[in-house]
């Protein structure tokens, strides 16, 4: 069943000119504000129990797409159906029960928890303004600890006196302790040590069996969303450019830039090897090139690629991709 | 053929609470002409501090306690500030993690290139600015001679690593320490960075020790790797041995929990525990708190085992290949 859909969705951020700045711009005194157009019409399902890898580099709108799907940032237009229904018209309860049940776990953990509040008051605030807690936090509290691997023995002291690994734990139990059915990490390990990260992406495999969570994995780490995920979305300058189960797209990647992403992807190989690279940068978003985003970097763009956008098109039992190439065959 | 770079027992410590923290604990390594070493190690394991007590860059209260820096038959260690100044930018030089903060924000690069060649070489102004140019035309920037006047905020990240690898090889050094450089990139960015550097270094015959977290960058980039682990060098080698036989447990968990195509939907090996700091390091081997093959023995520190140039510090090693 699909617990949450995404539908056309697009952001935009800009400034809004206030009305001396709007009549400038009528009479072409001013030019309007830049806007960035950080997602351009994505679509994403994420079925239940699924773990969806949202793969880019920087500046590709994948944060943007995570927080959009974890509730915590409007979308400019489209829609967003949680358990098939439109999550814009849901009101009261049914409303903070869907809000609710889809959190995220950011990055850094540093700046998410409140340094002013110890551990136990971290993760029992939440569940106390929504009275989950029948009698006392404590119980409760250390059952979400313990969940998350933190020795509920250490729960008076403030996050300045953990380690990365302990106030990544510690950040987990709080957006466990709402009992969340979907769980946006953006980028939750790319700050942790290798053996730390080892540690808190085995708790996140643990918590997916025991609680049955649904996972949408922001990264930019190949590596990682292929040991995690079922699905992988890959994003180049705001839109999906290809989706497929993660083996499928591992083994046979469709779209240009996902063939140049995988060649990246480090591994350890001894011996030594040449390093090459797809050329050139990321453009800037406040300035996609027309038609398909990626035609300047690509070495099969034609004449087409400049001006039309590609769709999106099944190329495979499950597997997605939006190439003008797929056509010629 | 004598080591290019020869360290001997080095110890770089920081004063605190009234007894001195050793950060960099007996290492040794060396580093031929020409040679790339891979310095592996988790935050806090001393490899950047290592990288810097050989630059002579370790702020005080710290400092080099002991120990010997041979570079080219002189010891480092014991060199004069004014030795040390002429040393460096001319022969050894170093890239650091953010070029955001090695590059001056209200200088033009260019300023800041010719300053760098006029410090060592006694050249006239229009000869310095060609050069500049030419080093950033190396390095794959676009349009170099306009770039020269642009400043670093005009450019994006990975060209700003670009125009600081340009500047760390103006002066053709023997030896480039690079620490992180590519660690705050994207992955296209970085493997384009890493393929400059190393066609650059290979011309020039730089020797390169590049200090990372990250196995498998360095298991294609380096010849030899030395694994760093709470202060100390507890296994090194060339790159094939280590990496496919690993016989310290440290250097063998750190392998497998990078998560890898064949690990796919299983769980990761994990080293139990944290690191711990260097205040309650473990007397005798500082790994044994989180080694599952730690016993009586290794409340001793263990010495260097195996050959000159492949060796590790264990008491229970590991003998068969990883699978």
């Amino acid at each position: 069943m699909t617990l949450l859909s995404l539908e056309g969705i697009t952001r935009r951020f800009g400034s809004t000119p206030d009305l001396a700045a709007r009549i400038a711009i009528r009479l072409g005194a001013a030019k309007p504000p830049p806007v960035v157009q950080a997602l351009d019409g994505v679509s994403l399902d994420i079925a239940e129990g699924e773990v969806v890898g949202l793969v880019g580099e920087s500046g590709c709108g994948k944060s943007t797409l995570g927080r959009i799907a974890a509730g915590i940032l409007p979308a400019s237009e489209g829609t967003i159906r949680w358990k098939g229904r439109d999550r814009a018209t849901l009101q009261g309860r049914a409303r903070r029960d869907a809000e609710l049940a889809a959190q995220m776990i950011f990055q850094n953990p540093m700046a998410a928890l409140n340094p002013r509040m110890n551990v136990e008051a971290l993760v029992a605030e939440a569940p106390q303004i929504h009275g989950m807690i029948s009698g006392g936090k404590g119980a409760y509290v250390d059952d979400y600890l313990r969940k998350a691997g933190f020795d509920p023995e250490m729960k008076r002291r403030y996050p300045h006196q953990f380690s990365g690994g302990q106030r990544a734990r510690a950040n987990i139990a709080r957006a466990l302790a709402v009992q969340p059915e979907f769980l946006v990490c953006d980028e939750s390990v790319a700050a942790l040590d290798v053996s730390i990260q080892a540690q808190i992406l085995n708790l996140f495999m643990d918590l997916r069996e025991q609680l049955g969570l649904t996972y949408l994995f922001v990264s930019h780490d190949l590596g990682v969303v292929e040991h995690i995920s079922d699905r992988v979305a890959i994003m180049y300058l705001g839109r999906i450019v290809e989706e497929a189960p993660v083996a499928e797209v591992f083994a046979r990647p469709n779209h240009p830039y996902t063939q140049q992403l995988l060649a990246e992807v480090p591994r350890i190989r001894p011996g030594k090897r040449r390093f090459s690279a797809v050329k050139g940068e990321l453009p800037s978003p406040l300035n996609p090139p027309k038609g398909c985003h990626f035609h300047p970097r690509c070495a099969f763009a034609t004449e087409r690629c400049r001006i039309e956008v590609p769709k999106m098109r099944q190329i495979a039992p499950g597997h997605r991709s939006a190439c003008h190439l797929n056509d010629v065959a | 053929m004598t080591a290019l770079l020869d360290v001997r027992d080095l110890v770089t410590v920081f004063p605190s609470g009234g007894r001195d923290l050793r950060a960099v604990d007996e290492v040794s390594f060396s580093v031929n002409r020409g040679e790339v070493l891979g310095l592996v190690g988790e935050s806090g394991s001393g490899k950047s501090v290592t990288g810097f007590s050989l630059m002579g860059l370790v702020d005080a209260p710290g400092r080099i306690a002991s120990g010997q820096i041979l570079f080219d038959g002189d010891d480092l260690a014991k060199a004069s500030p004014e030795a040390m100044r002429s040393l460096r930018g001319r022969r050894i030089a170093m890239v650091f993690q953010d070029p955001m903060m090695t590059l001056n924000p209200v200088l033009r690069i260019g300023t800041q290139m010719t300053e760098t060649l006029h410090a060592h070489e006694r050249i006239g102004k229009p000869e310095a600015r060609a050069r500049a140019r030419d080093a950033l035309a190396q390095v794959g920037i676009p349009s170099p001679e306009e770039r020269l006047d642009a400043y670093p905020h005009e450019f994006s990240g990975g060209m700003r690593q670009r125009v600081a690898i340009a500047i760390a090889l103006l002066h053709r050094p023997d030896l480039i320490i690079a620490d992180e450089p590519t660690t705050a990139l994207d992955v296209t960015i970085q493997s384009q960075i890493i393929s400059e550097f190393q066609a650059l270094t290979e011309r020039q015959g730089t020797a390169v020790i590049w200090i990372t977290h990250d196995l498998a960058i360095v298991s294609g980039l380096a010849d030899r790797i030395a694994v760093m682990y709470g202060g100390r060098i507890v296994e090194t080698g060339p790159i094939a041995e280590v990496l496919t036989a690993p016989k310290h447990p440290y250097t063998r968990g750190l392998i497998r929990s990078v998560p890898s195509e064949n690990s796919r939907g299983a769980r990761l090996a994990q080293i139990p525990g944290v690191t711990p700091s260097l205040a309650h390091m473990p007397q005798g081997c500082a790994f044994r708190s989180r080694c599952q093959r730690a016993d009586a023995a290794c409340a001793q520190r263990p010495g260097a085992y195996g050959s000159d140039s492949c060796w590790h510090r264990c008491f229970h090693p590991h003998e068969e290949a990883l699978t």
